[in-house]
């Protein structure tokens, strides 16, 4: 072979890189996609059977209906959380980060591939969670337009959290810390359950501070047509949150923090 | 002329460890050069600075002149290097191991290399295999052939030897001999010497994170090591013999030559005192001893 001089030579690694994310849970969808919505099922089963006809949200809709979209967001959360952060920390633990450290790819395609791989894998959860979901209940489709764009928001939101806590992380275990004390009580006190208005109001103030309430609440605006607060307010909150996580990344990602020794 | 590699008082620290201390090194287009230096000298270091896995506290570095931070897309699309340690994604195949490497550096459809890759190391029966089910001296030629999938012009091997059989380590060789003749630039890391000495052109030794040796493989072996001649005589060596060397056991000798033209003054010597030579045997200078000098020599 002739020595390649590649100034001008070479695409994007882009490409390459979203697509082995993608490849790499899709080949083990049994825990990456089937499982999650397993999970969502027996939380709809459980939630739905033992407060039917104690918790009323909405005049019109059972709480199942109600519980239904909460689920499907919960789900595409955490998964796009789960997607990007095990991803990096898997490869920072077993050393195989320096096969997409040493090529030319930028932060930005750094960046793209993780978030957008967790997008997919939001989504394709969210959409098993979603389709099983409506064998029990079926919510009403108010404002679809709502529904992809919170989806698409918050799991790129929760995938870009993912990243970051993937390239923080020095094991799987802060992985799990972060899991477990942040994004788990956060989606719990989301109001994925109920409805923040039955909350007392210091409780309903403190919920303001939680930005999976908005996308909770934004999501849902898209089937009822109706939410806690306006979507407009949710969505912005959330491209709020986006935009600082990006920011972030690319800031740790120049300066190549943890990563780049 | 351009330099393929070029540094610059490079510094690095680890928390109290110093693992480069201000070092410059050249390594010209087309060379075969050694980086050598015992466990801990700061190799990898130096190598992760040139790939940009790790920044230097002070310094510059350069690939194909292209600065490894200010111009680091340019720099690593032109370097290719083979890790020191043994690291795999087991959730892949050896193929597709080498699609993502070479997709990571932005060329599709580059199958016909890929497989010349798989042929040259030895690979082609393990293609379809996951990387998991390899043996170790196997990933490790995955390794080398993910740092060539992109035709680097300069190919950095950080211990591409080590654990690695007789076999491999000859036909891996004759891969990357053919590859420097083709142009490329290899830089090569290696705790075997006499791999280095036959290999490598020009040699940089490092020791304790700074250079002390730089120059061609066979100047430091004039400068720095001799020729020995060793000899077994039955009987005792003349005064004037005796006194040049330490006697050892058994009436055996080793004679210290500045050139090879004192064998033949040693040897009449011998002669004229009517000793009865029993075994004779001339050794060549070699890397060991340049190696072990200079850091000898480093230390004091
Ligand atoms: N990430 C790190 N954190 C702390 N110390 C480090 C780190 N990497 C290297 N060092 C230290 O820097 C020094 C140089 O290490 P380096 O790995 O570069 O040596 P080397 O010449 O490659 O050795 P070997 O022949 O064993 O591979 C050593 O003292 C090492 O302990
Ligand atoms: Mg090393």
């Amino acid at each position: 072979m002739k020595p390649q001089s590649r100034e001008n030579a070479g695409g994007s690694g882009f490409p390459m890189l979203f697509y082995k994310e993608l490849l790499r849970f899709w080949r083990v969808a049994a825990q990456t996609v089937t499982a999650p919505v397993l999970t969502a099922l027996l939380y709809l089963l459980i939630f739905s059977h033992v407060l039917e006809g104690h918790v009323r949200v909405h005049p019109d809709h059972s709480y199942a209906a109600f519980l239904a979209p909460g689920l499907v967001m919960m789900s595409m959360l955490q998964n796009a959380f789960a997607n990007s952060a095990s991803s990096l920390i898997q490869s920072k633990v077993t050393g195989n980060l320096v096969f997409v450290l040493l090529p030319p790819i930028t932060h930005v395609e750094f960046l793209g591939a993780y978030v957008l791989a967790a997008v997919v894998r939001g989504l394709t959860v969210g959409a098993g969670v979603l389709a099983v979901t409506l064998l029990f209940a079926v919510p009403p489709l108010a404002a679809p337009a709502w529904i992809v764009g919170f989806a698409v928001l918050g799991a790129a939101l929760m995938g870009a959290v993912g990243l970051l806590a993937g390239i923080w992380a020095e094991k799987f275990d802060h992985i799990a810390a972060f899991q477990n004390f942040f994004i788990l009580p956060a989606t719990f006190l989301s109001g994925v359950f109920y409805s923040i208005h039955s909350l007392p109001p210091f409780w309903q103030k403190v919920s303001h501070f939680n930005p999976f309430f908005f996308m909770i609440d934004g999501f849902r605006h898209g089937f009822f047509g109706q939410s806690d607060v306006s979507p407009w307010l949710s969505l912005g909150v959330v491209a709020g949150c986006l935009a600082l996580a990006v920011g972030t990344l690319l800031v740790m990602l120049e300066r190549g923090y943890k990563l780049r020794g | 002329m351009r330099f393929a590699i070029e540094l610059h008082s490079v510094f690095k620290r680890f928390g109290a460890v110093t693992a480069l201390g201000g070092v410059d090194l050249t390594v010209r287009e087309g060379e075969f050069f050694g980086l050598l230096g015992p466990n801990g000298a700061g190799k990898t270091t130096l190598i992760s600075i040139i790939a940009g896995l790790a920044r230097a506290d002070a310094g510059r570095a350069s690939v194909m002149g292209h600065d490894v931070v200010a111009d680091y897309r340019q720099a690593r699309a032109n370097l290719g290097v083979v890790p020191q340690e043994l690291v795999f994604d087991p959730f892949f195949t050896v193929r597709e191991t080498l699609r993502f490497q070479s997709g990571y550096f932005g060329i599709r459809r580059n199958d016909a290399w890929i497989d010349e890759i798989l042929e040259n190391l030895g690979l082609a029966d393990k293609a379809e295999a996951n990387m998991r089910s390899l043996s170790g001296g196997m990933k490790r030629r995955v390794l080398v052939g993910q740092a060539l999938v992109h035709r680097p012009p300069v190919i950095i091997l950080d211990e591409p030897t080590a654990g690695v059989d007789v076999e491999l380590r000859q036909t891996l060789w004759r891969f990357i001999e053919r590859l420097n003749r083709e142009g490329h630039t290899i830089v090569l890391t290696t705790h075997y010497l006499e791999e280095a000495e036959a290999l490598c052109g020009r040699i940089a030794m490092l020791k304790g994170g700074r250079v002390v040796a730089q120059d061609r493989t066979a100047d430091l072996l004039k400068r720095h090591a001799s020729a020995y001649l060793r000899l077994r005589v039955a009987g005792t060596l003349p005064g004037a013999l005796a006194a040049r060397t330490p006697a050892q056991a058994g009436g055996a000798y080793r004679f210290r030559l500045a050139s090879f033209d004192e064998v033949d003054t040693i040897l009449a010597e011998v002669r004229t005192a009517g000793l009865h030579i029993t075994d004779l045997a001339v050794e060549t200078p070699d890397l060991e001893d340049v190696f072990l000098q200079l850091m000898g020599e480093a230390h004091a």
